[in-house]
């Protein structure tokens, strides 16, 4: 089987995808992933997942143009430059 | 007291040593990765107890005669077979953690803190021959290595403990192969161990 | 925003992958691209694997617990990364099983510097410092490769091998500061070590023919790997008092290192499986894992 590994490098950082080992259950997947994975002391801790448990999920539609549910929909330079300069223009 | 460390010194050292030898060659890929790392672990044990008896670790593990070495002829053995290798391990684990606990409980307070760190590291080498032995009970070659290591095994403890060692494996006590011989294969090994170290005169440096 | 899509006609792909696209191993590979990978990637494994061997002998022989410890610490790192790298090649559709099986017949092949033997403690510290040291540097190239999962894991490769040089390094500052023996353990060793690494990065290939940079598996050519080599070591081992054994090696005043032609025959004729200790080490192998062949087949039974 061939199992996920994933590590978390300080408590409070995301798990990370770090590679994977080849083993027969979850208990030799763990003595195994320990030491490829944390030898050095590099992992606060690890999660084992069989390759087989994980979805793939890799495609969205994206037909319409939607950019409002992004920051890059939204252009505030010129309407802000004029914004200001109106508003100095009315404190003259 | 000397005796007793230097006994359990030599013994990490040695089988140490023997577990080396691996590195690189196992079974499987992952499993060299892991137990290499025990070797590693053995190692340090050896060297931390040489630590207690003396300030020069190296000149301990390197430079005495064969005879004044105190290990087991358990560790001693050159096992290039996993069968054997596993079933050392396995047995050895199980005679070295009653050797420990009773150091934990010594009276001098380096002595049970040492043993007291030993024994954390060690709960995962048991966890490592745990899951062994419960993958090869039932292989042949793997319970007919356990019965010829057997002996050796009851080695490594003093008579006193002996009894509890053979309730833990679940086997009957048979005669010990006893500390205090060394097999021919200890001279073979300390011949490499101490080549390079040997082949520089004072002044050198590594 | 689409999400990135890899494109399925050759010609795109080709195009994706120049401009700097990556893919994935669940991606549509072109048959030629896969190949060509499987290949690299299976050698770069087998070198892992093969490289342990020379150095093994010498965890045995350690003089210190230090270096016993050290050395056994780097060994195993090599195993580690045969690992990382052979799993990138299962995933490619290649059986670790099938993957042994030719290296030991010889059918797939490992680099150069692993086929030669070992003499001395001296070569223990040139191998980590030196060798190591010209890996790393294909290496961290390969942290570009267009191929992710191969990338992804030349992160750890390369942290790891870090730790490999400062301990040659320590290794070689040692002996150099011992002994007059031992000084000359190290040159000795070097003298026998430098044909070996200057062909380490292959012979120069022009670009335009090169398919690993083609498919942007490599990103760097032999040449300029070769030449970074010179340019980050050779003052660091003169400045020890040691000689470089190529009395035409020298760097021009426009930053390019000169040096003697290294023999590309050599090169090829070991690369193909006729090095020094080629036989006996693909033996030794090939013991151990039929040796133990009952043990894959009762642990890795899920």
């Amino acid at each position: 089987m061939i199992w996920e590994v994933f590590r978390c490098e300080r408590k409070g950082r995301p798990f990370e995808h770090a590679g994977s080992v080849v083993a027969p259950d979850a208990d030799f997947a763990e003595a195994w992933a320990r030491e490829q994975y944390g030898r050095r002391g590099e992992s606060a801790a690890l999660w084992l997942v069989p390759r087989d448990a994980i979805r793939d999920v890799e495609s969205w539609a994206d037909e319409f143009d939607l950019k409002y549910r992004r920051v890059d929909g939204y252009s505030i330079k010129a309407r802000l430059k004029e914004a200001r300069e109106r508003a100095s223009a009315r404190t003259r | 007291m000397n005796e007793r460390l230097l006994g359990l010194a030599d013994d990490e050292l040695v089988i140490g040593w023997r577990d080396s030898e691996w590195t690189g060659i196992a079974p499987v890929l992952e499993e060299d990765v892991a137990f290499s790392s025990i070797a590693q672990n053995e190692i340090g044990h050896a060297r931390a107890v040489y630590r207690l008896l003396t300030d020069d670790p190296d000149a301990l593990a390197f430079d005495r005669p064969l005879e004044e070495y105190r290990c087991a002829p358990l560790a001693e053995l050159r096992l290039l077979d996993w069968a054997h290798t596993i079933a050392r391990r396995w047995l050895y684990e199980e005679a070295d953690r009653i050797r420990i606990e009773a150091l934990m409980r010594d009276a001098d307070p380096a002595v049970a803190g040492l043993a007291a760190k030993i024994d954390r590291e060690e709960a995962y080498h048991r966890m490592h021959a745990e899951l062994w032995h419960a993958r090869l009970r039932d292989e042949p070659r793997f319970r007919e290595a356990v019965r010829e290591l057997w002996p050796y095994a009851l080695g490594v403890l003093p008579p006193e403990q002996r009894a509890e060692l053979a309730a833990r494996v679940e086997l009957g006590e048979v005669p010990a192969v006893e500390r205090g011989t060394h097999t021919d294969e200890l001279a073979e090994l300390w011949e490499e161990m101490t080549s390079v170290r040997r082949s520089a005169p004072a002044g050198a440096r590594w | 925003m689409a999400a990135v899509e890899v494109p399925r006609d050759e010609q795109a792909f080709l195009d994706y992958v120049q401009a700097g696209g990556q893919v994935e191993a669940t991606d549509r590979l072109p048959d030629e691209y896969r190949a060509k990978l499987v290949k690299f990637i299976e050698m770069h494994a087998n070198s892992e694997l093969m490289g342990v061997l020379p150095e093994r002998e010498w965890i045995l022989r350690a003089p210190t617990l230090q270096r016993k410890l050290a050395l056994t610490a780097k060994v195993q790192d090599e195993v580690g990364h045969a690992q990382l790298i052979y799993r990138v090649v299962e995933d490619l559709g290649k059986p670790r099983e099938q993957c042994l099986a030719d290296l030991v017949s010889g059918r797939s092949k490992f680099h150069n510097v692993f086929h030669y033997p070992t003499r001395s403690w001296g070569d223990v510290g040139v191998i980590a410092w030196l060798v190591d040291a010209a890996a790393i540097i294909s290496q961290k190239a390969l942290l570009k490769c267009s191929y992710a999962p191969y990338a992804r894991i030349m992160k750890k490769i390369c942290w790891e091998e870090s730790f490999h040089i400062l301990h040659g390094r320590d290794v070689i500052l040692a002996m150099v500061t011992g002994t007059p023996a031992q000084f000359e353990l190290v040159q000795e060793a070097l003298d026998r070590w430098w044909a070996p690494l200057m062909q380490f990065h292959g012979n120069p290939i022009p670009q335009e023919e090169d398919p690993m940079w083609h498919w942007r598996i490599k990103s760097q050519s032999n040449e300029a790997a070769r030449q970074q080599f010179l340019e980050g070591y050779v003052p660091q081992i003169r400045e020890l008092g040691l000689t470089v054994p190529d009395p035409k090696l020298r760097r021009r005043d426009d930053g390019v290192w000169e040096y003697t032609e290294p023999d590309w025959d050599e090169l090829r004729h070991v690369v193909t499986g006729h090095g020094p200790m080629t036989d006996e080490r693909l033996a030794f192998r090939s013991r151990f894992i039929e040796q133990e062949r009952w043990v894959r087949d009762v642990v890795l039974a899920a």
